[in-house]
């Protein structure tokens, strides 16, 4: 093991962080994938390993991917929640290890809601 | 890098292994496998959570969820749910017994939610055999500060201003400490840790130890560059072996990473620290004593002056802080010494962990700023009195301590306050007491203590311990004479003036706090030949009062040499020829009906 100075130190901090982060509720945005049993019928597992490679890929600590259980709207299942800071949470329907990824990069990275997989808000459709 | 999903601290504390978390964890890595989620699941084995009255434990990240009294059976159940399907198990999360409702989150959950964590900041959130999650909690980054950015005046000038006190019992300032023995002369100083928690209830130490051993050796590689030392060595008691094997592994880590040893992160500051296993005497608490040890010698106090400061171990200039103490070292130096004594009071800054055990329903430990109310340490966090009791006292500071009566526990715990109720901080036992014990045999139990455990060198200690207790032995056989209690604290002057160590200094405190706030029970004892808490079996009648029994029968079922005679909708009776004076039946009477 390599001998500890300043930026090593700082290094392996960063390296380190996604575990904090888990631990702690500091990351900037969590994406939460709902795993009911009609989640996991529909193909919630795929997903979810997708967007962790995804993660993994990229190196990212301030993004916490994680699961839940049913949201409600089994007919929309695989159903994807992204918080991202104080912003309101966007729910996505119907997504497929494709749009998994497109949410992660659009608009977990760039900020960019994609309306076109959104559920509307309230109507459950 | 390897990012999982999900990740469980099980509670691999001293607590929560006796009570089979291990066997918990084994369980729990099998569903695992089962289900096929070893890539997405991380188990970690942490240090004592705190809440060892739950245990085992487990907190499931990153929701929060805090499970508790869990099985090996539990597991198929809580992977399959909770891990797999992100559904949280509620029959295995902690209900809040006031309002009968389960609260998932540990942050929710009072214990924890009115606690203040620095110098427990890391328990149960890191893998205490992983340098790495220590650094990613930005461990080391205080000891980088103080090498390379610092000055030893610049580091006590911090720790003086912080206000920061010893957290092993005599609450001694810690900069002030530190400076004596950055002045002493001498080309060798030492820089030594008291792991010898020896007060019976406390165990603040060791959780520390167990959960963030490298918070220990951050604090006392500061304080070796503080006051110019290159070795340390953590003396820590043989009984401790979590402890003690975590800090084996936690220094071969800092070792391996160049951050203990020659030239500690290329700063050219060299500094090592070893570990010394005592063998468990209450006197090696003693900083002179600890010495004598260390020497290889028998562990017995000597007389001050010389201070440690001066001549220590191996009369070279030597400090000695306690385990607590360290843990609150590298947070000062990292956060500034106002971001420490924003919390507390005037005269005791920052936060102090207390070990709250006994009557008590939330056993644990438990971590808040000075001057918190002792009524929100036994009611908001220690969750009040188990059965249905009254609270009658709380006993602070160990051997050397005393009990605070219920009367005054609204009292703030800071140092100074204790110190006026006549108990002591001390390391921060709290050992609550309900209306079932008698004081005066309370007072007994801890001078047996004091009185095994004195090292025998001085005669006041010796001699007058024994005194003491061989009259508290006779006040509770109901051989008490007028001018006992006059006596005991004749006894109690001498012996607290003349004594040579902190042993004996404060032995008698037990005692001259229950005179003081208990007298009438000793006068009941020794006038009345009665014990008002019916605890001193010698003094028992082992009658039952008719007025209070309300023929339950529960008294005779206990019984286990069948002398209570009872029928339905009698009045038991007991038979003293039969009787075996064993208390099973005062134990069992929920009415307190046998005098």
């Amino acid at each position: 093991m390599a001998r500890m100075n300043r930026e090593e130190l700082e290094k392996t901090k960063q390296r380190h962080q996604a575990l904090i982060n888990v631990r702690e509720g500091t990351a900037r945005a969590r994406v939460v994938v709902h795993m009911g049993p009609c989640g996991i019928a529909a193909g919630a597992r795929p997903v979810l390993l997708a967007l962790i490679r995804e993660l993994e890929a990229r190196d990212i600590s301030d993004v916490v991917v994680t699961i839940s259980d049913c949201a409600g709207q089994c007919s929309q299942e695989p159903v994807v929640t992204v918080y991202c800071g104080a912003e309101q949470p966007v729910v996505y329907a119907k997504v497929s290890e494709e749009t998994a990824r497109e949410i992660f990069i659009q608009h977990v990275l760039g900020g960019k809601v994609l309306d076109r997989l959104k559920i509307e808000e309230g109507t459950g459709r | 890098m390897k990012y999982y999903r999900s990740h469980v601290l099980v509670c691999a504390g001293t607590g929560c292994v006796a009570s089979k978390s291990l066997a918990v964890k084994r369980a729990l890595q099998e569903e695992i496998v089962k289900h096929n989620l070893g890539d997405e699941v991380l188990v970690v084995g942490t240090g004592c959570n705190g809440f060892c009255a739950a245990g085992p434990v487990m907190v499931v990240y990153p929701e929060g969820i805090f499970y508790q009294r869990l099985k090996p059976e539990d597991m198929p159940q809580l992977v399959a749910e909770h891990l797999l399907q992100g559904r949280p198990v509620e029959r295995l999360m902690f209900t809040d017994p006031a309002r009968k409702k389960t609260v998932p989150r540990m942050h929710d959950i009072s214990f924890f939610g009115l606690q203040e964590l620095r110098a427990l900041r890391n328990r149960g959130i890191i893998d205490a055999e992983k340098i790495e999650d220590y650094i990613a909690r930005s461990g080391y980054f205080a000891v980088a500060r103080a090498l390379m950015e610092m000055t030893p005046e610049q580091i006590i000038g911090q720790m003086k201003e912080s206000g920061l006190r010893g957290r092993g019992g005599a609450g001694f300032s810690t900069g002030m400490k530190w400076e004596f023995a950055a002045k002493a002369r001498g080309e060798i100083k030492y820089a030594l840790c008291n792991g010898d928690e020896g007060d019976p209830g406390a165990f603040m130490d060791r959780s520390i130890l167990e959960a963030d051993p490298h918070v220990v050796l951050e604090g006392m590689t500061i304080a070796a560059k503080a006051i110019g030392a290159h070795q340390g060595y953590i003396y820590v008691r043989a009984e401790y072996p979590l402890a003690v094997s975590r800090l084996r592994i936690a220094i071969s880590q800092a070792r391996e990473y160049g951050l203990l040893g020659t030239d500690i992160m290329g700063s050219g500051f060299d500094f090592d620290v070893e570990i010394y296993q005592g063998a468990g005497a209450f006197v090696c608490g003693e900083e002179t004593a600890l010495m004598t040890s260390l020497e290889g010698k028998r562990g017995m106090p000597r007389p001050r002056p010389p201070f440690p400061a001066h001549q220590g171990l191996w009369k070279k200039p030597t400090i000695l802080n306690n385990v607590e103490t360290y843990a609150n070292v590298p947070p000062i130096i990292l956060n500034g010494a106002a971001w420490f004594n924003r919390l507390g009071t005037e005269g005791s800054k920052g936060t102090k962990v207390f070990a709250v055990t006994g009557a008590i329903n939330n056993i644990g430990l438990v971590e808040v700023p000075m001057g918190t109310p002792l009524r929100t340490i036994i009611y908001d966090i220690g969750g009040g009195i188990p059965n249905r009791r009254k609270l009658k006292a709380v006993q602070m500071g160990g051997p050397s301590g005393g009990c605070i009566p219920e009367s005054l526990i609204d009292t703030p715990v800071d140092y100074e306050s204790i110190t006026k109720t006549g108990a002591i901080m001390g390391s921060g036992g709290m050992v609550v007491i309900d209306e079932t014990a008698c004081m005066v045999n309370i007072a007994k139990f801890f001078l047996e203590f004091t009185q095994d455990e004195s090292c025998g060198k001085c005669t006041p200690c010796r001699t007058g311990t024994k005194v003491m207790l061989d009259i508290l032995k006779n006040i509770c056989a109901g051989k008490g004479t007028e001018g006992d209690v006059e006596t005991l604290e004749d006894l109690s002057v001498t012996i607290k003036n003349a004594s040579l160590c902190g042993l004996g200094q404060t032995a008698p405190n037990p005692v001259l706090t229950t005179i003081r706030y208990f007298r009438d029970e000793y006068d009941a004892h020794i006038r009345d030949k009665i014990c008002p808490a019916v605890s001193c079996t010698d003094l028992i009648k082992f009658e039952v009062v008719s007025d209070l029994c309300k023929k339950c029968g529960k008294c005779a079922k206990a019984c286990p040499v069948m002398a209570i005679k009872w029928e339905k909708g009698q009045v038991a009776f007991i038979d003293k020829q039969i009787c075996t004076r064993c208390k099973t039946c005062i134990a069992t009477c929920p009415f307190r009906a046998i005098a």
